[in-house]
């Protein structure tokens, strides 16, 4: 479904991603794990059309993206839930939801279905949509994030580091929403730190070094072979 | 010596009125540079270039209202045209590289103005003729009409910015491009819309402006000067805080002028500014930045 072949990217001069090749099957979660600034992130953006990749190719559901405009990708169905949430502080919850609602398609009926699906997964939403978004606290910025992204009626969410910063009591929220989504159908491309919430949550694992995936396993495997974890990250 | 009481009240009348005029223009300056962040140094110019416009359609229907609806639509159109073709290419770089550019259109539109309608300048007939007696003024209803017409023009921009799709799509390109294009808003198109609108809005100001101070090629720098210093005393890329500002800068010209000559009053917007820049660099009327 998405695939990432080879692919380069490039900050101004500094080269960030030294040909990267990641694959997302249909309804699948994948997670993505890596030290601090290895280029985790950078492989979102790149997916998301936020940063050209130089060389290489993205292909989505068949078709080259690799430099088309986020608002084509987000039409394709690619959604972004970026890493520091990057909620429109200034909107209401109700209006940050809106902003992937107003999209061609989306008759009343769908509106109001969308919308109640995730009240239910994440209710406080519902006390607090006419509250500014600025005003949330941490875990329901991220909370709004991630249903602004499932408004768009994503076939694949780029999640980054949801879980970063938040209480236990969230972090197992976030993890319950990814299960909905994966049984929903929802591919799920998941960049984490938090390796036994990444390892739960997804069928396969990249590790990422220095701009490249140095390895890729199922993530039962590294489950059961704590080494490899520890080579890479440390932990 | 003693200033009346009078003379206060008209000055206050006076700088309300002049002040609504400006955040007719000042608005639109302030939505383009919050959502794309230009400076827009064409604005004036397009102010003037919708005061000839209306006063062509009046010289040849005689209706005034008629005459602002052209100009404002026209010259929308026109900075639809304007920003797709010189100013998206530009977007992101250097803040002098726009800068220039719209110095550079203010110049051709500028001299486009006084080789299609000549040096002198054109005086719009207002649609409400009559005074009404004022102290010891005989002050015209135009000028009522004009912050009226003013309040109404922004009331409809804010209602439009606060409830409409548009409007949402607008807010939120303005405070994360990056975000609102990844929620699947199309921001070049947006930029466009949202210049086209402030083109509008600074036409209809030169419409309204016209039975006042009468249409030339060079109203254009003044207004966007005055423009400029109200975006930023409100605070650059603040809607709200750019009405405010435009009425405070103009009831300070007004009640300067109480004491010194109407020349002179110009100067308190500039010290207005200057302190602004010094003490408040982010705006009078935002609240104070965390």
């Amino acid at each position: 479904m998405l695939a990432l072949d080879n692919v380069h990217t490039y900050y101004g001069k500094s080269h960030i991603l030294h040909g990267v090749s990641i694959e997302v099957q249909p309804g699948e979660v994948v997670g993505l794990l890596g030290r601090n600034g290895v280029g985790k992130s950078t492989t979102l953006k790149t997916v998301m059309g936020v940063v050209r990749p130089s060389e290489g190719g993205v292909v989505f559901e068949g078709r080259q993206i690799g430099g088309m405009a986020p608002h084509h990708l987000a039409h394709l169905g690619i959604a972004w839930v970026p890493e520091d949430r990057r909620i429109f502080r200034l909107l209401t919850v109700m209006e940050n939801l809106r902003t992937g609602l107003e999209r061609p398609g989306v008759t009343e009926a769908k509106r109001k279905e969308l919308l109640d699906k995730v009240y239910v997964s994440f209710p406080v939403l519902a006390e607090r949509r006419a509250q500014a978004g600025g005003t949330l606290s941490g875990g329901e910025q991220q909370m709004l994030a991630i249903a602004r992204a499932m408004m768009l009626e994503p076939k694949i969410i780029l999640l980054d580091e949801p879980t970063e910063g938040l209480m236990p009591r969230m972090v197992g929220q976030i993890s319950q929403i990814i299960r909905t989504l994966h049984e929903e159908g929802v591919a799920i491309l998941l960049v984490e730190q938090n390796v036994p919430l990444t390892l739960e949550a997804s069928s396969r694992v990249y590790i990422m070094e220095k701009g490249v995936v140095r390895h890729h396993a199922p993530a039962a495997d590294l489950r059961a072979n704590h080494a490899i974890i520890h080579q890479y990250l440390g932990i | 010596m003693a200033i009346g009481f009078e003379q206060i009240l008209i000055q206050t009348v006076n700088g309300i009125v002049n002040g609504m005029i400006l955040a007719l223009v000042a608005s639109g300056l302030t939505l383009i540079f919050g959502i794309m962040d230009v400076v827009n140094f064409a604005h004036g110019d397009l102010v003037m270039l919708g005061g000839f416009v209306g006063a062509v359609t009046i010289a040849s229907t005689g209706n005034f209202w008629l005459a602002l609806l052209v100009a404002a639509v026209v010259i929308a159109v026109f900075g639809a045209v304007l920003q797709a073709t010189t100013l998206r290419p530009l977007i992101g770089r250097d803040p002098l590289q726009t800068i220039l550019a719209t110095f550079g259109i203010s110049l051709v539109l500028q001299k486009y103005a006084i080789w299609q309608w000549g040096p002198s300048a054109r005086r719009i007939q207002e649609p409400l003729s009559g005074n009404f007696a004022f102290f010891y003024l005989q002050y015209p209803w135009y000028r009522i009409l004009t912050a009226l017409l003013a309040t109404a023009i922004i009331g409809a921009l804010y209602l439009f910015l606060r409830y409409g799709k548009y409007g949402i799509w607008i807010r939120a390109t303005t405070q994360d491009r990056v975000m609102a294009q990844a929620m699947g808003i199309p921001v070049p198109l947006v930029h466009t819309a949202v210049f086209a609108i402030g083109a509008g809005m600074a036409a209809a100001s030169g419409v309204l402006f016209g039975p006042l101070g009468g249409v030339t090629q060079n109203i254009g720098l003044d207004f966007t000067l005055r423009a400029f210093i109200v975006v930023v005393v409100g605070g650059m890329g603040n809607l709200g805080g750019s009405i405010l500002a435009s009425i405070f800068i103009s009831l300070l010209e007004a009640y300067a002028a109480l004491i010194v000559s109407p020349a002179q009053a110009v100067i308190v917007s500039f010290v207005a500014l200057i302190l602004t820049l010094l003490f408040r660099p982010t705006g009078l009327f935002v609240p104070t930045p965390k």
